[in-house]
């Protein structure tokens, strides 16, 4: 066992290549060239016990990626991911790799097709608790699966209904239970309200919140909605194209962004200060990641980019306001913190 | 206990589902399912229900050949659809060949419908280089009629065996001959279904928590991809029983001396033109209203399980 303050999900240099290249036959005879997409960069971060990290980002910059690759669905291309001291690349076969399973479960997106539509709820929430063999007394397990629908805000006699009878947030609540069912400590959730409308959106978070503070979990958050990231996280990675271009505490990274990417996302958010202002619409799109731009995936987009940025990659650096920034205009002084320089 | 309350379970969600009410309002499927269950339960208790047991050669009379069905002059009541060559009865050879037809059509469905998902649920979530194997193999398989197939199977069985063991074995020959011919289309079917399932969450949650590939395919897969098996099973029963009488009609079937439908027809056959219609007339009749029962049947249960088509 690792010491108790250190991080309990360490990630480096994690990397995951998709092969996307067409079929041999077709490669041979039109000469066409492998192609191979870099969803996730060369990654780093740590994730402390009890806390909440969100990673967001647009569509298609590998935050569903990481998510997969930390609960083991990919195998990592590159890199390490060390959980509790233990490096899970290292774990050859199944049986070595259940003890660690049992104690990381995921949350996914879509409640319709995250529940086995065949399966009694009941059985689909005490799954896990067999599959691992945590309980081997019927009655035992009929008590834990009730104790669970109770603990995430539905009732015992639930249990007995198809998932078809129930409604997206009660689905989510159900994948809630099944995912605590194995009494994990480290929770990977993708997307976990992006299905749901914004009022049961409400009611999912906070009971994340709740089942965090009293089972002490921790938890890694996929989003791409900043206004949930700011109500559920402790601390914030920014992705961009497979790489992250900030990470910091929730707070200082909304209230003092220091990338010229997250300034940019956070002008996006919708404002009551802002109504009726002019705002800045997010300029461009993200850059194709089979062909990434050379050194800093944002310089295209970038209104502070240099020749260095189009030439050297840069690498995540310690800031004074705590967060880590991947940008060498910041490195370099050329950007300060606070307000963006108008004339840019 | 708990396997008889999901067994009233599932009568009750039957009886109260959407399958079950589009089958009460349609005549036709009501009556193609009466017709279908008639022909199993007499093909089931033939040998008890028979009024002669055309299998005892010793009880056959020469005397008796040929006799007209009872209604046309000269035909006897006890030999209600007349008697063939040999003095068989017609309406007993052919509950007892129906017999024959049912037993090689049902067997020769579950052996293709077993291997056809077994490997199409494989090929389906394994992928790679399994799938390319699986499905080039059935691409091979797919460019030879599948009579043809089955005619090359039993033909290399009668070469190999003596010919008393081939009358024996005939039914198990053509039961795989169909089987190995007919696998495919389960195959493809489950491997594309298979192909959306598996990227199904659901599927994902599984494989978080460590589950062996076997017990996902079989487990969460599997029940999620039978429907349309179903129907591609229940309109493969027509198809095998159609296939063993062609095959017997062409004289490399089941042997003449326990004759299914396709044989009757074929020996029938021979005496049509010298006025003993009735040899070839009624297990022709019989086969037509037994295929045509099992695919409207078979029809129905695709519209019924296809919501989109309602």
């Amino acid at each position: 066992m690792a010491e108790m303050n250190a991080p309990l999900v360490k990630v480096v240099g994690l990397s995951r290549y998709f092969d996307v290249s067409a079929p041999w036959l077709n490669r041979v005879l039109e000469g066409q060239p492998r192609l191979i997409l870099r969803a996730v960069d060369g990654l780093d971060f740590e994730i402390n016990r009890g806390e909440t990290l969100a990673l967001v980002g647009e569509s298609g910059c590998g935050k569903s990626t990481v998510a997969r690759l930390v609960v083991g669905l990919y195998r990592p291309t590159a890199g390490s991911i060390v959980f509790d001291g233990v490096d899970m690349a290292g774990l050859g076969g199944r049986a070595e790799m259940a003890p660690i399973r049992r104690r990381l479960q995921m949350i996914f997106q879509d409640p319709f097709a995250s529940l086995n539509p065949r399966w009694r709820v009941s059985a689909i929430v005490s799954e896990p608790i067999r599959a691992f063999g945590l309980i081997e007394d019927e009655a035992a397990i009929v008590e834990r699966v009730g104790q669970l629908l109770r603990q995430v805000g539905l009732s015992p006699v639930d249990g007995e209904k198809y998932p078809h009878e129930f409604s997206g947030g009660q689905r989510q609540r159900i994948s809630i239970a099944r995912a605590l069912s194995s009494q994990p400590e480290f929770l990977v959730s993708d997307e976990p309200t992006s299905a749901l409308d914004v009022s049961v959106q409400a009611q999912i978070l906070n009971l994340m919140k709740d089942l965090q503070r009293q089972l002490g979990l921790t938890y890694l958050f996929i989003s791409h909605n900043l206004a949930v990231v700011r109500h559920i996280a402790d601390r914030v990675g920014v992705m961009y194209l497979g790489r992250l271009a900030e990470v910091g505490p929730a707070e200082t990274l909304f209230t003092l962004p220091r990338h010229p990417y997250t300034r940019m996302l956070l002008d996006t958010i919708p404002d009551l200060e802002m109504t009726g202002r002019q705002r800045t619409p997010v300029a461009g799109e993200v850059p194709n990641p089979i062909n990434p731009p050379t050194g800093c995936a944002f310089h295209p987009r970038c209104p502070f980019a240099n020749d260095r940025c189009r030439r050297e990659r840069p690498e995540p650096k310690p800031t004074e306001t705590g967060s880590a920034v991947a940008c060498h205009a910041v490195e370099e002084g050329r950007l300060p913190a606070g307000p963006l320089p108008a004339a840019a | 206990m708990s396997v008889w309350r999901s067994l009233q379970d599932l009568v009750r969600r039957f009886l109260g589902s959407d399958v079950f009410y589009s089958f009460r309002r349609s005549p036709t499927v009501v009556i193609a399912f009466a017709l279908t269950l008639l022909f199993m339960v007499a093909a089931a208790l033939a040998p008890w229900i028979v009024p002669h047991n055309t299998y005892e050669v010793a009880s056959l009379s020469l005397n008796d050949a040929f006799l007209p069905p009872a209604w046309v002059s000269g035909g006897k009541l006890t030999y209600l659809l007349g008697t063939d060559d040999q003095g068989r009865d017609v309406f007993s050879t052919i509950v007892l060949g129906a017999r024959v037809s049912l037993i090689v059509g049902f067997a020769s469905v579950f052996l293709a419908l077993t291997l056809g998902v077994a490997l199409g649920l494989v090929a389906g979530y394994v992928g790679g280089i399994t799938d390319s194997i699986i499905m080039r193999v059935a691409d091979v398989k797919l460019s030879f009629p599948a009579i043809l197939i089955v005619l090359l199977i039993d033909g290399v069985a009668r070469g190999l065996l003596p010919r008393d063991l081939h009358d024996k074995a005939a039914v198990y020959v053509i039961v795989l001959a169909i089987g190995l011919s007919t696998w495919i289309q389960y195959a493809r079917t489950v491997r594309g279904l298979t192909l959306v399932e598996k990227n199904k969450e659901y599927v994902q949650a599984a494989r978080v928590i460590g589950l062996h590939p076997i017990l996902i395919m079989f487990r969460h897969v599997l029940p999620n991809v039978m429907g349309p098996v179903l129907v591609i099973g229940t309109l493969g029963l027509g198809v095998a029983v159609l296939t063993e009488s062609t095959l017997s009609f062409l004289g490399v079937g089941v042997p003449p001396t326990e004759p299914s439908l396709g044989t009757l027809i074929r020996i029938g056959n021979n005496f049509l033109f010298s006025g003993e219609w009735w040899m070839a007339i009624f297990p022709g009749i019989f086969l037509v209203i037994l295929i045509l029962s099992v695919n409207l049947l078979g029809d129905w249960l695709r519209d019924a399980l296809n919501p989109k088509l309602r």
